[in-house]
């Protein structure tokens, strides 16, 4: 056999596997498969209750960090500037020596757990919710920053008033924490582990099923977390034009 | 203008504002009396909003700034009035909230506030989707709401149409009438003439005519003064 027909027959093999996997994960996804649905709920809780952590700090930072003024405040957003770009297996490392059996957090026996994961994933994007927020109440006070002073609010109400202003603009900066989250593999694989049943998500179960060669729930897993990232997309999308068309409707 | 003597209730002394290597307020002295309607005139970049913003307070300074009664409430309606992407209703709510009004008398002082200013149909609308006029009228309202000693307008009207323009001199003539104290900056001379007790005219920063508003408009004033009344201070000249 030529080495040109065995190329064809090759690439005609990986084509009809590659159409094999879809059906197959399609099929997994239409019956919701019992390890699909365990895999794909881990993964919403973990990077849904990053998500909720990261508001709660990088909300309340990013406002203060638009009003406070102190020596270092500059270099500081550099460092938070910088952080945005944080990759994610340096969290997992950081996280993983933190938390490791030698390390100062070790007593709390949490490594390879999704409390793990979760405070991982709350570090990564911490950042971003903090970055984001900051320039949004930033540029919010420049437009009526003056005003909110005026009716009597100190700095720092100004901008949580801001947050409020801008609380769609908000949305956004949460669902994109999301997707960064939910799409992560690095320190998820690190702090947790990739345990069957216990830490496995979306990200660490396509990772290994595709090494081991199963490709079907590898791209089943796979498919879901295209949908979930598209519906982030979808629904910063809508909120972008629903509060384009409020304000501009009525006018 | 109030009689020579009477208390000031707001006075600057000596009073200089810097940005960087512009000196934009040099040495002002101003009293404000109660019941006063100054109208601050003069060509742009003379200084009208940064003494609105010094008098009120948000600005530091050189020189002094002395209020009669240290507790004394003032509000502030800007150019291009800000409100909150939230209902009318609601940015009255916050006016009143960050003023300190307790929370009792909030819902009854609010819905005064858009009866007086002809908001109260629209209450529930967002604040945002309001047309120009009336999101300087809901600025009329929050101000109002808050029972302000002195009232500082930077040029309320500057980019209204003329009906507008009309509805929002309507709302300042009656404030002015309840003995509220305004300090209005204007390009508008008719519009000082029609509302104001007071004009002081500001030129590069130094304010160089304080006058009963009859007597600006009828004394025969000089110089530059004669060129900014006669609308002849070009941009050269400025």
């Amino acid at each position: 056999m030529s080495v040109g027909t065995e190329n064809a027959k090759y690439e005609r093999d990986c084509m009809s596997s590659l159409g094999e996997s879809v059906r197959t994960a399609l099929d997994l996804v239409v019956h919701a498969d019992a390890v699909l649905v365990r895999t794909v709920l881990l993964s919403l809780g973990v990077s849904g209750l990053a998500c909720v952590f990261a508001a709660g700090f990088g909300l309340l930072s990013g406002a203060w960090l638009a009003v406070a003024r102190f020596p270092g405040h500059r270099l500081l957003l550099m460092v938070l500037n910088t952080l945005l770009a944080l990759p994610s297996v340096v969290v997992g490392l950081v996280v993983y020596l933190l938390l490791s059996r030698s390390g100062p957090l070790g007593s709390w026996g949490i490594l390879f757990t999704p409390t793990a994961m979760v405070i991982a994933q709350t570090i990564l994007v911490l950042p971003i919710v903090a970055a984001l927020s900051r320039q949004l109440v930033g540029d919010s006070l420049r437009d009526g920053g003056d005003q909110l002073l005026s009716m009597g609010a100190g700095p720092l109400i100004c901008a949580l008033l801001m947050l409020l202003h801008d609380r769609w603009a908000v949305v956004t900066v949460l669902l994109t924490a999301f997707g960064r989250a939910i799409a992560e593999v690095g320190a998820v694989m690190i702090v947790g582990g990739n345990i069957d049943g216990v830490t496995r998500v979306m990200t660490t179960a396509i990772a290994l099923e595709t090494s081991k060669g199963d490709l079907p729930l590898a791209m089943a897993l796979g498919l879901v977390l295209l949908a979930v990232v598209g519906l982030i997309n979808v629904a910063i999308g809508l909120i972008q034009r629903g509060q384009g068309s409020a304000l501009a409707g009525v006018r | 203008m109030n009689a020579p003597g009477s208390q000031a209730i707001l006075s600057l002394r000596d009073a200089s504002v810097r940005f960087g290597p512009v000196q934009a307020l040099k040495q002002v002295a101003l009293d404000v009396h109660r019941g006063d309607f100054i109208a601050l005139v003069g060509a742009n970049g003379s200084g009208k909003t940064t003494l609105l913003r010094l008098l009120h307070g948000l600005l530091a300074h050189q020189g002094r700034r002395e209020l009669a009664d240290a507790k004394a409430v003032q509000a502030m309606v800007f150019q291009k009035p800000f409100v909150l992407r939230l209902s009318v209703w609601n940015n009255l709510r916050v006016a009143l909230w960050l003023a300190g009004v307790p929370a009792g008398e909030r819902a009854a002082r609010a819905e005064q506030a858009l009866q007086r200013v002809g908001l109260a149909e629209l209450r529930d609308r967002p604040a945002r989707a309001l047309s120009g006029g009336q999101q300087q009228r809901l600025a009329l309202a929050r101000a109002w709401a808050v029972r302000p000693q002195i009232l500082f307008l930077d040029e309320p009207t500057a980019s209204l149409d003329p009906s507008a323009k009309k509805e929002v001199e309507a709302v300042l003539a009656t404030f002015a009438e309840e003995g509220m104290t305004l300090v209005m900056s204007t390009h508008n001379l008719g519009q000082a003439k029609r509302l104001a007790t007071r004009v002081v005219w500001l030129d590069r920063g130094e304010v160089l005519l304080d006058q009963p508003t009859d007597r600006f408009f009828s004394e025969a004033v000089e110089g530059r003064a004669e060129l900014f009344l006669k609308g002849e201070l070009t941009w050269s000249l400025v």
